[in-house]
């Protein structure tokens, strides 16, 4: 017998009763307040808000991010970039990436994530080896928990996809905090309020 | 109703002055209270050891000694709690079902079954209160610092009507003793390590007692701190709900 | 003919030794206990910030209830919608069926260096030796397993690998193996010089292994949290991406993800969730994205009925980070992949004769139990696990000695009374020497109460048995 048959047989054999599948309610959200939780749960991950304009950000990020030379920019719309994402064919090439803008599709008020799928993204790897990530959002893409956005959102849609909650970060050496692990060592989001 | 005292074999043996608290502390509630002679132990020292199996015949014994009375009542969470849980283990008959519906904590019978609201009593002492694991978690005597419920404790509301008394605040409110049964001699070392963190947290906050439902807690508690001559005294909750000088 | 071998027993986990070392050294004892503390004190703000929390727990709990009485049909499900998806699905029974089915694939590629993410599946299966002896280099890029693998030990925490090592130590081995300036502990500068040090391997990486944490049975994908990202920088730089799961981690759909992930971090580190939580469904374009499903006695704990609920275990750590004896005896002193509380009640499963002590390595005290987002009931299964052990006969002869005594003196109210009262007069009359000696493990520490003259059966006998019940009565 193959593993495969074997294994399912044995759960098979194994398995208790069956226990019937429990509704997952979406649990109630405060009417209000949606913009003040998501900026205090990005602060309590690192990561920083600012709300904004479209047209603003461009100089936003020049005043941010000075000494940023590679910048890829997926949201081309608002900001121009100094490469081009599409014509990269191998990650490798991103080693250098200093910035990377995108855009995110939904954000969550609860914990500060905000939902990234490939298709924002140009490269999957765009966004864990830039030194910084800058995530345009807009504030009416604001839910309440993770049951929410997860009613909005299709995982399986694209290939890949990726809740963001702050910059990367461990506390691996005797607990104490470090933002910079291995990905990112900044986080913003502009959050477009109108 | 009729109330029995199950009294725990080391109870019995160690500290008679706890049992006879208890009983004053539950006939001054107006309680008519027995105290069946030939009563032993409720078996859980085996069975947390892992001889449950050998220690079904102290159960049988347990509920054929107390299956008449309306309630039990035993001054240690720990006993009441195995009694609740475990004896699971035997045929689930009324009088195995009823023992194990009706055999209490002092605490929790004073507060659920009486309503005890005002208690004729003086201690006027700093007192730490440890909220003994087995009665914490396993009879929800409060509410334990895990869970996100309202915060209550049955001890500690019953400790608040005592004239004089000060509870003090502890760092660690419902950390473990490290008494565990076998576990203070088969984990020595740990055992001790964890009875002193405890004694510590209480004497900083400047307890001159603490108190607890069980007195096995207490017994390792008390045994380190005499040991290390630090200046802090046990006392069983049931002392304490009886006033000092009763 | 041969003639039989002699039996070699192995090494039974000495739990209670181990500690004793570990406590022995009280500064570092308490600096452990401390910085575990404070984790769970992290959680518990964490959690009382949502309010439905408990009915969450509750949730979770069941919809883990319900997967386990399907697995069968959803690991099924799973392996037809990956499949459908260009993912390549592979079955272990075993964990050497598992590190094959790894290697076979990274042979294949010709793979020399994989990086590796933090997989406690791959701990369990001994993957990491098994790759190097076939001359595979494997880097683990998670920064706290990244210090335990240069370390040469195993990790000490399912969450926090190196939760064990001083900032000071990992200077020095920083020093010694990638050339941090001799002295330095700062974790900043440390972390720094890991970062620089692992993006190296990221970018010079042929292959990467990831683990999971959730896998989508209606959709046949799965999520990966991490919040340093090592996981995704590795797997979206290599042309081969392998994720390694126990059959547990099955879950029926998505919906799903947003009970069990507002649980894990909070829970873990009390984070409101990880930095990213990483959801792949289709292998990267020229990419193989392979998922092995490793069984390794997993279906037979399914099997038995008073410990399959263990297997619903989301891995948060929560469990051990509240257990007072974890805090001050160290993941090493369990002797197993997983410690603490639930590694205890797992590791029987797999060899009740090594790890017959762990179940005992408890007061029972219910913290852990109360602190699980799954809601397995812990402290019930150790207490069950350790009747088992007596059952199977593993306990030691003196103490089925005394229990067998004591079950007789309980049984019977004479035998009781007299034996009390003959204890009693013992510790009076014996002098301190005696009650105090090395052997009397309980009195090394701690005093005896002073012995009563009469026990309070005696005492209420002589003053108030006319009022008594006299059933049972010298019966
Ligand atoms: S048993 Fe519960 S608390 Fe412990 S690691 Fe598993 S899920 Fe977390």
């Amino acid at each position: 017998m193959s593993s495969r048959d074997a294994i399912l047989q044995a759960v098979r054999q194994n398995r208790p009763d069956p226990v019937p599948r429990p509704p997952t309610p979406l649990f109630a959200s405060p009417d209000e307040g949606l913009t003040t939780a998501f900026v205090e749960a990005q602060k309590r991950a690192g990561g920083t808000v600012v709300s904004t304009t479209a047209d603003a950000i461009a100089t936003l990020l020049d005043a941010r991010f000075p000494d940023a030379r590679v910048i890829a920019s997926t949201a081309g719309d608002i900001v121009a970039g100094s490469m081009d994402l599409h014509a990269v064919a191998d990650p490798h090439e991103l080693a250098d990436l200093d910035l990377l803008v995108c855009r995110g599709v939904v954000g969550v008020a609860e914990n500060g994530a905000i939902w990234i799928p490939k298709a924002h993204l140009g490269h999957r790897a765009a966004l864990f080896i830039a030194q910084h990530l800058a995530i345009v959002l807009d504030a009416n893409a604001l839910v309440w928990n993770l049951h929410d956005a997860y009613a909005r959102i299709d995982v399986a849609e694209d290939s890949f996809g990726v809740f963001v909650a702050g910059p990367s970060k461990t506390a691996d050496i005797e607990q104490s905090l470090v933002i910079g692990a291995h990905g990112p060592r900044s986080l913003t989001v502009f959050l477009l309020t109108e | 109703m009729r109330v029995a005292l199950f009294v725990p074999c080391y109870i019995d043996q160690l500290y008679p002055a706890v049992a006879r608290a208890t009983l004053e502390v539950l006939e001054r509630q107006g309680c008519t209270v027995s105290v069946p002679l030939g009563q032993t132990c409720c078996g859980q020292p085996m069975a947390n050891a892992g001889f449950e199996a050998g220690s079904v015949g102290t159960m049988q014994r347990f509920v054929d000694l107390f299956a008449d009375f309306n309630y039990i009542v035993a001054p240690s969470g720990s006993c009441v709690a195995h009694v609740r849980e475990h004896y699971k283990r035997l045929p689930q008959n009324d009088a195995v079902q009823h023992v194990r519906a009706r055999t209490m904590e002092l605490c929790e019978f004073l507060t659920d079954v009486l309503g005890v609201e005002q208690l004729d009593a003086r201690f006027p002492h700093r007192v730490g209160l440890h909220e003994s694991c087995h009665g914490l978690r396993g009879l929800r005597l409060a509410s334990s610092s895990e869970l996100q419920v309202p915060r209550f404790s049955k001890v500690q509301r019953l400790l608040e009507l005592v004239d004089g008394l000060e509870l003090v605040p502890l760092d660690r409110a419902d950390e473990c003793c490290g008494f565990g049964g076998t576990f203070a001699v088969t984990e020595e070392a740990l055992s001790v390590k964890m009875g002193r963190d405890r004694l510590r947290d209480h004497v900083a906050h400047g307890a001159e007692i603490i108190t607890a439902t069980d007195m096995s807690c207490l017994m390792h508690l008390g045994g380190l701190a005499r040991r290390q001559q630090m200046p802090v005294q046990i006392r069983h909750v049931a002392e304490i709900l009886r006033g000092e000088d009763g | 003919m041969s003639t039989p071998l002699p039996e070699i027993p192995l090494p039974v986990i000495d739990h209670a030794a181990a500690a004793a070392r570990f406590v022995a050294d009280e500064a570092r004892t308490n600096w452990h206990d401390a910085s575990l503390w404070q984790v769970r004190q992290k959680r518990d703000r964490a959690a009382q910030a949502v309010p439905e929390w408990e009915a969450l727990r509750d949730l979770a709990s069941k919809i883990k209830a319900h997967t386990l009485s399907r697995l069968d049909e959803y690991l099924a499900q799973f392996e037809e919608q990956a499949t459908a998806n260009g993912i390549q699905v592979h079955w272990a029974k075993d964990a050497a069926e598992h590190n094959q089915i790894v290697h076979a694939i990274l042979a294949r590629h010709g793979v020399q260096r994989l990086v590796k993410s933090k997989s406690m599946l791959t701990e369990e299966c001994g993957l990491n030796p098994y790759l190097e002896a076939q001359g595979i280099e494997v880097v683990d890029t998670d920064l706290g397993e990244r210090i335990v693998q240069l370390a040469g030990e195993g990790p000490s925490h399912i969450v926090m690998p190196a939760i064990h090592v001083k900032k000071e130590e990992i200077g020095a081995l920083f020093h010694e193996k990638i050339g941090t300036p001799a002295g330095e502990a700062d974790p900043g500068r440390l972390t720094e010089a890991a970062r620089q040090h692992l993006r190296a391997h990221f970018l010079s990486a042929d292959a990467a292994l990831t683990g999971v944490n959730f896998a989508i049975a209606e959709t046949g994908g799965f999520v990966v949290c991490t919040n340093e990202g090592n996981a995704d920088l590795g797997v979206h730089l290599t042309p081969v991406h392998i994720a390694s799961m126990g059959i547990e981690k099955i879950i029926p759909a998505a919906e799903h993800l947003g009970v069990f992930l507002r649980l894990l971090a909070r829970s873990a580190t009390g984070q409101d969730l990880t930095v990213y939580t990483s959801h792949f469904h289709r292998p990267r374009q020229g990419q193989e994205l392979h998922v092995v499903l490793v069984d390794n006695g997993r279906s037979a704990h399914l099997g038995r009925a008073d410990f399959r609920d263990a297997l619903k275990c989301i891995r948060c750590g929560a469990c051990i980070n509240t257990c007072p004896i974890y805090r001050r005896s160290g993941g090493h002193s369990y002797g197993s992949t997983v410690p603490g509380p639930i590694g205890s009640i797992l590791t029987p499963g797999i060899d009740l004769k090594k790890y017959q002590h762990l179940p005992f390595a408890s007061t029972l005290c219910g913290s852990c139990g109360d602190v699980c987002p799954v809601k397995i009931d812990i402290p019930g299964q150790l207490y069950r696990w350790r009747q088992l052990v007596t059952e199977e006969g593993h306990a030691g002869r003196s103490k089925r000695r005394v229990m067998a005594v004591a079950g007789q003196i309980f049984r019977n109210p004479r035998l009781f009374r007299w034996a009390g009262k003959l204890g009693r007069r013992l510790l009076r009359w014996l002098p301190q020497r005696a009650v105090y000696h090395q052997r009397n493990v309980w009195g090394r520490a701690r005093d005896l109460p002073e012995p009563p003259r009469q026990s309070f059966l005696e005492w209420y006998a002589a003053h108030r048995s006319d009022n008594a019940n006299k059933k049972g009565h010298d019966q």
